[in-house]
């Protein structure tokens, strides 16, 4: 009963978004700018701050994730105090809402770090302990860090203990098994993990609301220490500071849908590849 | 000294607490088959993986005694056991070839080596999968997966996968035990035509098998080395009378 329930909310959330925004859908929406207070235009610097910010934040949450999962599946022992430990901060981490995450990067990226690189290198001058695309992209990423971790741990555990055996039995180092058995048979875990976290890094607004995201741009990013447009807040500011949210309205919507279009994409995506995965074990 | 390949001197193995090996003292011989019988659980395999230290991969084992191998102590401190495996090479009951091409797989070896040329590997991959008897049934598509391969056919490309270091000595834990009747008796084709080269030491459930293929038996029983000698004194004129039953299935 419940199930129907939660269906039927969703299809209707996902009927009235598709009715609201149908009209405005076009290739010209998705490469323009935002024009006349965002009542007319498109909202590309949305897409492209959004897209650069999960490409930066990807480099720094993949590589960090799967590095923390081989530790903890191939090096630590089960029992030991600091596997524990990881495993506890893993779970924590990805239970915290999401907007601590924004204001942890606004004291430890912004003011912290940012300031110290100003001090060190500027003398003074504000350029890193403001918001930007790169603070913004690492909060996000220890978000994301979570999921990453978990989803290569997962693949990581699915590799046959009988072909480590083989390889180490061939007079392989621990190493060299993990490089050429281990992490090239969790390819698709790995693949799987950065999916999803792109998909939620996509989605959230709350972390990137005081470490980079930007009401309007007249000009996309070019450097780190620039601010970026995203999906997400910018239908939070359109629904809730527009001069005029009549005007915006069927522009809220085609946002929205596009946002949504775009997690589902991911999230299936990532669906499949997990099945298949799981098929050929 | 080096008239035998393999010597174990009081080897005790211990899981913890529990002993699982008790003072097996043994001189296996080079270029021969010896085989190692006895009913299951009895420490068959666990003996044969101290002889290339895959036991040192679980936790809380304890080794007490010595291997030694060509006269040294494999067991030593100074003793590199990722080298000492290129020496000893393992194929185990299931067949486990990687996720990987027939060439890669038994490319794999000599990669890790630091063979990278390409020719050179070619060389070594043909010769290894000629030697294991599979180069006709391969040759054409060494570039397919490994896993599509028949199970007899993945138990021959491991065995070309081992034989690929060039190691000298080969470790085979039940090698056949998973496969068809036909799949078996290449395979001890095999090993008859290997021993040429290599000592092998094969450990198995299958008392005509060891009676086939072995020069040498060991019959374990409880952890225990009951008897080991000649194959054709073990199973004709055995001196203990545990051996004989076990010989003749009054137990097992």
């Amino acid at each position: 009963m419940s199930v129907v329930l939660i269906i039927a909310i969703i299809i209707i959330m996902l009927v009235i978004i598709i009715i609201g925004g149908k009209d405005q859908l076009s290739w010209k929406f998705l490469s323009e700018f935002p024009q006349e207070g965002m009542t007319k235009g498109g909202i590309f610097p949305a897409i492209y701050g959004t897209a650069l910010m999960v490409i930066i934040m990807s480099l720094a949450a993949v590589p960090f994730g799967v590095i923390t999962a081989l530790y903890l599946t191939e090096y630590a022992k089960e029992t030991s105090w600091i596997a524990k430990g990881v495993q506890f901060a893993v779970r924590t981490l990805s239970m915290v809402p999401s907007i601590i995450f924004g204001l942890f990067g606004l004291g430890f990226f912004i003011k912290f770090v940012g300031g110290g690189l100003d001090k060190v290198f500027s003398g003074g001058q504000l350029i890193w302990a403001q918001p930007n695309i790169l603070w913004a992209s690492l909060t996000m990423a220890l978000l994301t860090l979570p999921v990453v971790i978990v989803s290569v741990e997962e693949s990581i555990r699915a590799v046959p203990r009988d072909l480590r055996e083989a390889s180490l039995a061939l007079g392989a180092t621990k190493w060299q098994t993990i490089r050429k058995v281990v992490l090239s048979g969790s390819k698709s875990g790995i693949l799987t993990g950065t999916i999803l976290a792109v998909s939620r890094g996509a989605g959230e607004v709350a972390p990137i609301l005081f470490t980079g995201a930007a009401y309007y741009l007249a000009s996309l990013p070019h450097s780190l220490s620039d601010q970026f447009m995203s999906l997400g807040y910018h239908i939070y500011i359109m629904s809730t500071q527009s001069v005029n949210v009549d005007q915006t309205l069927p522009i809220q919507f085609a946002t929205t849908l596009v946002l949504l279009l775009l997690t589902f994409t991911l999230n299936f995506v990532a669906v499949i590849i997990r099945s298949r995965l799981r098929r050929a074990h | 000294m080096k008239e035998f390949k393999i010597k174990t001197v009081d080897l005790s193995l211990f899981y913890g607490s529990k002993m699982a090996l008790n003072s097996i003292s043994m001189d296996i011989p080079q270029k021969q088959v010896t085989a190692l019988i006895g009913p299951s659980g009895c420490g068959k395999s666990t003996y044969l993986r101290t002889l290339n230290r895959m036991n040192d991969l679980i936790p809380g084992v304890r080794i007490t005694g010595e291997v030694q191998v060509d006269g040294f102590n494999i067991y030593d401190k100074n003793v590199d056991s990722v080298n000492l495996r290129k020496q000893v090479g393992m194929v185990f009951q299931k067949s486990n070839p990687f996720a990987k091409s027939i060439f890669e797989n038994v490319a794999y070896g000599p990669k890790i080596n630091g063979t990278h040329d390409h020719k050179k590997l070619k060389e070594i991959v043909e010769l290894s999968l000629q030697r294991a008897a599979i180069w006709d049934e391969v040759k054409d598509r060494l570039h397919d997966s490994a896993l599509g391969l028949s199970g007899g056919q993945q138990q021959r490309l491991c065995i070309a996968r081992t034989l690929a270091v060039d190691p000298e000595i080969i470790l085979m834990d039940e090698p056949a035990s998973a496969l068809d009747p036909i799949s078996t008796s290449k395979i001890e084709e095999l090993i008859y035509v290997l021993k040429e080269n290599y000592t092998i030491i094969i450990v198995t459930h299958n008392m005509q098998q060891a009676a086939r293929v072995s020069d040498n038996t060991g019959f374990f029983y409880l952890g225990e080395l009951i008897e080991y000698g000649k194959t054709k004194k073990i199973f004709t004129g055995p001196d203990k009378k545990q051996t004989e039953d076990y010989i003749t299935g009054r137990f097992g």
